[in-house]
């Protein structure tokens, strides 16, 4: 197994709040990593960080063995990404805008016809290719970024809570699809929903005030008979206890 | 294509996707007209040209173009799109140029709207039209150098009504520059620094074009003012971008 995403000793400051504290992690392909941990813990930032959208204040995050920091758009065309709270141009259609993500990644016009179809089809978008994003619902809005996240068949997905906000059919819709994509991908998604974890995930990596307390398959963790829930509280409240 | 066009190109659709367009465009057709016609003494001059509409056009655009570009990253900012935009697959430099190149490309159809104006002093008399051509040349390279202004100090702050004041400001210190007024009191007590004035000014730039002169260090100004005020936007986007 090659790691796809690899990230070291990776820090973030903001002023004297160190929001990221010394993560290093790698994922290979076939993995599915969830990324946990309460609000606030660093999740939303390391993902930033592995995106390029954030400068990291120390350590190295690579993307295919390409520098985030270094290379970033070359780490950038291979990696997927799904902000927090998917963000789209709200007054464009969802055709439209996953046209736009796919003409930016560098495909020709009928070739981006054809991703946008494709991302369209995966994440049951046909319905409402024509209406303007922000006359859609909350779970619409999250799958138009999912299917931007998807649609240039990258090999690193990184998904920042893809299935907030979507009712338990969509749920197991996004579920079934990162499970189907899981093979040839290296895919870490963050999320508070624990039972997500057992779900879809080959890995679970609990971090909390920017340090990772836990890395470890989601049977490790409760092996000892205790649920998930359970031990995350004991791992993220464990310290203050 | 590079991605920076097809940056430009979703933007110009937003500016018509929402009611920005026309109600720029709207204001901006009044008060041109206004002024040209009141303050301007459009007919009362007897002559048939655009210098009374060239004459105000800096000064229109001081407050227009600003509030253009107080929300080109702020926006971005507040919809979270530019976590989006910035980890697709392009530079900061061809996000800004993108940026830039739609806002311009707008106020290119806010002066082209302008032409009944030109149709006006072609009926009345036979004017100049390589004048009036040159005039329009140099009314775009002046949108041009306050869009480059504003757009930089829009990616500064997310507040947009900082982002509109400080832009004011800055246009009008390029502005007012070569003002008489200025010129003046500098070249009495500071010599040197009158003639830096005189040769930062944005309007002093522009009046040779109003006459029908493209000086090639005007337009070489106007193109390194804009370059340089764009790459400031990529330098402050490339280091605040998350914040």
């Amino acid at each position: 197994m090659t790691a796809l995403i690899e990230i070291e000793g990776l820090t973030k400051r903001f002023g004297s709040f160190t929001a990221v504290d010394g993560v290093s992690f790698s994922v290979a392909r076939g993995e599915v990593v969830g990324f946990l941990g309460p609000n606030g813990a660093g999740k939303s930032t390391t993902m930033r960080m592995l995106a390029g959208f954030m400068l990291p204040t120390s350590g190295t995050a690579r993307i295919c063995g390409e520098d985030v920091v270094d290379r970033p758009v070359a780490a950038k065309r291979q990696l997927g990404f799904l902000p927090e709270g998917a963000p789209t141009y709200p007054e464009m259609s969802v055709s439209d805008f996953l046209t736009f993500c796919a003409r930016i990644r560098g495909f020709s016009r009928t070739e981006a016809e054809a991703r946008v179809a494709g991302a369209m089809a995966m994440t049951q978008l046909e319905g409402v290719r024509l209406q303007p994003i922000e006359t859609l619902s909350k779970g619409f809005k999250r799958r138009v970024g999912l299917a931007q996240a998807l649609l240039h068949s990258p090999p690193v997905l990184v998904l920042d809570e893809p299935t907030d906000g979507l009712d338990p059919n969509q749920k197991h819709e996004v579920r079934e699809l990162i499970r189907a994509m899981a093979a040839e991908k290296a895919i870490i998604i963050s999320t508070h929903i624990l039972e997500e974890v057992s779900a879809v995930c080959t890995r679970a990596i609990i971090i909390a005030n920017g340090r990772v307390l836990a890395d470890a398959t989601p049977a490790e963790l409760v092996k000892d008979g205790r649920s998930m829930d359970d031990v995350f509280r004991s791992l993220t409240l464990g310290e203050a206890a | 294509m590079n991605p920076a066009f097809i940056v430009a190109r979703r933007e110009f659709a937003a500016y018509f996707a929402t009611p920005v367009a026309t109600v720029f465009i709207v204001i901006f057709l009044v008060l041109s007209g206004a002024l040209t016609f009141t303050l301007g003494g459009f007919f009362g001059r007897g002559q048939a040209d655009l210098i009374p509409f060239f004459s105000f056009i800096p000064w229109l655009f001081l407050f227009l173009v600003p509030a253009l570009t107080m929300r080109l990253w702020a926006e971005e900012r507040r919809l979270g799109t530019i976590e989006l935009l910035l980890t697709l697959p392009i530079t900061a430099g061809e996000a800004v140029a993108g940026k830039f190149l739609a806002a311009w490309a707008f106020c290119a159809v806010a002066l082209a709207l302008t032409f009944p104006l030109w149709i006006t002093i072609n009926v009345l008399g036979t004017p100049d039209n390589g004048v009036v051509l040159t005039g329009y040349l140099g009314c775009l390279l002046v949108a041009g150098a306050y869009l480059a202004i504003g757009a930089a100090i829009s990616a500064l702050t997310r507040n947009q009504v900082i982002a509109f004041v400080l832009a004011v400001a800055v246009c009008f210190l390029f502005a007012a520059a070569g003002s008489a007024v200025v010129t003046e009191f500098l070249s009495a007590r500071l010599p040197i620094m009158a003639e830096i004035a005189r040769s930062l000014s944005v309007s002093e730039r522009f009046s040779g074009f109003t006459r029908g002169v493209i000086a090639a260090k005007d337009f070489l100004f106007f193109a390194s003012f804009i370059g340089f005020w764009l790459f400031v936007n990529a330098v402050i986007l490339e280091h605040k971008k998350a914040d």
